[in-house]
């Protein structure tokens, strides 16, 4: 007769729910190659074509292309990478996962702080590996070290923003597949705005919606913090926090009636 | 007085313009295996997802060990156990990995939940593949070990949705092994199954949804007298005059015989089981037909179930199978 399991004393909180939800996270990302290895070169690889192919034949006036794209690059390689985030959430949904974590005594918002820490957190780490990549291919600090880190402090907030939203396009999709779909999405806040070339290029019906759409003002607070100025940075950080405030809520929602 | 497993009072599930159930009530007591039986799409998993706090009522009420799944959502989920119609474990964590993991997610501090889940590996035998990652796993040992998350909580109720769905004969075995010793040692047990044999091999109490509603509730016993009908079968050596018996038996039960060609069988219910048997055989003998096997018994859940649902499911309804006897 095996021995008996004794019922918990308590349901456990917001904090340890959401602590164990990122650990499986985590887990999942670190031990999959797919994701974790792929990610990395394919954000390589892009900025490699930004810089050497791409980079020649755009023009951004008096500023060498290698200074004008990594800071933006790096600033929104999540919305490139964050693809895997919604297909995660799609498949965890799909494959049963979340109605195992919903019908356990957890608070809801664990489900989705959870999520958001653990995606976060490779977030970050393919933002420093980016950046990372980006003095390997030529960029360097105009300003002070501080200001190369309050620029790297944004990019990581933008991280959390562009999690929050992928977390919400991966509850929206059928399946893992329409995830991956869906999250192209990204690619338009992305391409539209000043990450790759100046807006002032674009032609004129375009410039408005590349102009007032979150991400432009987002790279170009990153581009004016490393100059030590704060030029935009405010209105970088009011579309986030709308972004954040506005998304999560969604979320924890979406996932109540998944 | 100990509040009832479960008690649903006219529940009502609606998804957009479709319901999924509808003004389904029952009580179930505690400790027994309740088996939910029903065609596909009949409400069983909607059942259990309302059970399990992943769906609100539309109307009605139901209470799991009486509480209200929608006004105390969080009590029932401390009471109860969820394993889906997916083994919702991680490929990529070994079997302890998920089960600590759930373990946690319970409640459970950190030593409780590897004790928790070495019991459990224990229970369901899994010690040989605990330290490996799921993905490595065979099907059935996915499902024992999804089984085994949803008791690592020590839950009053495990709740499982179509347990053996997808898994081979053998993985059958092992789950209805591990359920079966589950409801031994006191856990109350909601499955929902499609297949007949396993509401037969696990269930003390059978609860027959169609449509949304609970159409037939009772125990196996109650559920096998309810149609109130014994059987005659009859089994041919040679099927050429299966036939001539179902008119036999048509004519003397004045109910339609279901002919089963591979298993050269006629089978009718009677209401009069004796006497009917005996004008049957001395029908045969004039016909000078030669049986194998000729006997009055109870009918199988089978043959509840069809009657039951009627003609609303996929399986071959008696008067179907007949007709199609007599057209070959």
């Amino acid at each position: 007769m095996t021995p008996a399991i004794t019922a918990p004393a308590a349901a456990p909180g917001t904090t340890r729910a959401s602590l164990e939800v990122t650990r499986r996270a985590l887990r999942k990302y670190f031990r999959t190659p797919g994701l974790f290895a792929m990610g990395i070169v394919q954000s390589v690889m892009f900025l490699f074509m930004f810089r050497y192919v791409f980079g020649g034949a755009i023009a951004t006036g008096a500023t060498t292309y290698v200074y004008y794209l990594v800071p933006g690059y790096v600033a929104t390689i999540v919305l490139f990478t964050g693809g895997g985030i919604a297909v995660a959430v799609a498949e965890d949904r799909v494959q049963g996962f979340t109605d195992r974590l919903l019908s356990l005594p957890i608070p809801r918002r664990a489900i989705v702080l959870g999520r958001i820490i653990a995606d976060s957190s490779t977030n970050a780490w393919s933002i420093c590996t980016t950046a990372a990549f980006g003095f390997a291919f030529g960029f360097r600090l105009q300003g002070s070290v501080a200001d190369g880190l309050a620029a790297l402090g944004l990019c990581l907030v933008y991280g959390i923003v562009f999690t929050v939203v992928f977390i919400v396009i991966g509850l929206a999709a059928p399946s893992g597949q329409a995830a991956q779909g869906m999250s192209m999405v990204a690619f338009v806040f992305a391409f539209i705005s000043s990450t790759y070339v100046p807006v002032s290029t674009m032609p004129g019906w375009l410039q408005p919606f590349a102009r007032h759409q979150p991400v432009t003002p987002m790279v170009d607070a990153v581009r004016s913090a490393l100059a030590g100025s704060t030029t935009d940075v405010v209105l970088a950080l009011a579309w986030s926090a709308l972004l954040i405030f506005a998304f999560t809520p969604i979320a924890i929602l979406r996932y109540r009636h998944a | 007085m100990e509040a009832p497993l479960l008690d649903a009072a006219g529940l009502t599930v609606r998804f957009g313009k479709v319901t999924a159930l509808d003004g389904l009530s029952l009580v179930a007591p505690s400790g027994e295996v309740l088996a939910l039986l029903g065609p596909n799409g009949a409400g069983k998993t909607t059942f259990v997802r309302t059970v399990a706090t992943l769906i609100a009522p539309t109307s009605g009420a139901l209470r799991v060990r009486g509480n209200d799944v929608a006004r105390s959502p969080l009590a029932v989920r401390r009471d109860i156990g969820l394993a889906g119609q997916y083994a919702a474990v991680e490929p990529v964590m070994t079997g302890r990995e998920n089960l600590v993991m759930t373990a946690r997610l319970f409640g459970h501090p950190e030593k409780a939940a590897q004790r928790a889940a070495s019991i459990v590996i224990e229970q369901l035998s899994l010690q040989e593949v605990a330290d490996r990652r799921c993905r490595t796993y065979s099907g059935g040992q996915r499902r024992r070990l999804d089984l085994g998350a949803s008791l690592v909580g020590a839950p009053r109720l495990l709740v499982l949705d179509e347990p053996t769905t997808g898994l081979d004969p053998a993985g059958r075995r092992e789950v209805w092994d591990a359920v079966r010793n589950l409801a031994a040692s006191g856990t109350d047990v909601l499955l929902t199954t499609h297949y007949l044999d396993e509401a037969d091999e696990l269930a003390d109490r059978v609860v027959v949804i169609d449509h949304g509603k609970a159409i037939a509730s009772g125990t196996l016993g109650e559920l096998k007298a309810s149609i109130g009908r014994d059987v005659i079968e009859i089994t041919l050596g040679e099927p050429s005059r299966l036939e001539a018996v179902g008119q036999i038996l048509l004519h003397v039960t004045s109910n339609p015989p279901r002919l089963d060609h591979s298993g050269r069988r006629a089978i009718a219910p009677t209401t009069d089981g004796t006497s009917q048997l005996a004008a049957t055989i001395q029908r045969l003998n004039e016909a000078a037909i030669a049986v194998d096997e000729i006997g009055l018994r109870r009918p199988t859940l089978d043959e509840v179930f069809l009657t039951l649902t009627d003609d609303h499911i996929d399986l071959p309804a008696p008067a179907a199978a007949s007709q199609d006897g007599s057209a070959r």
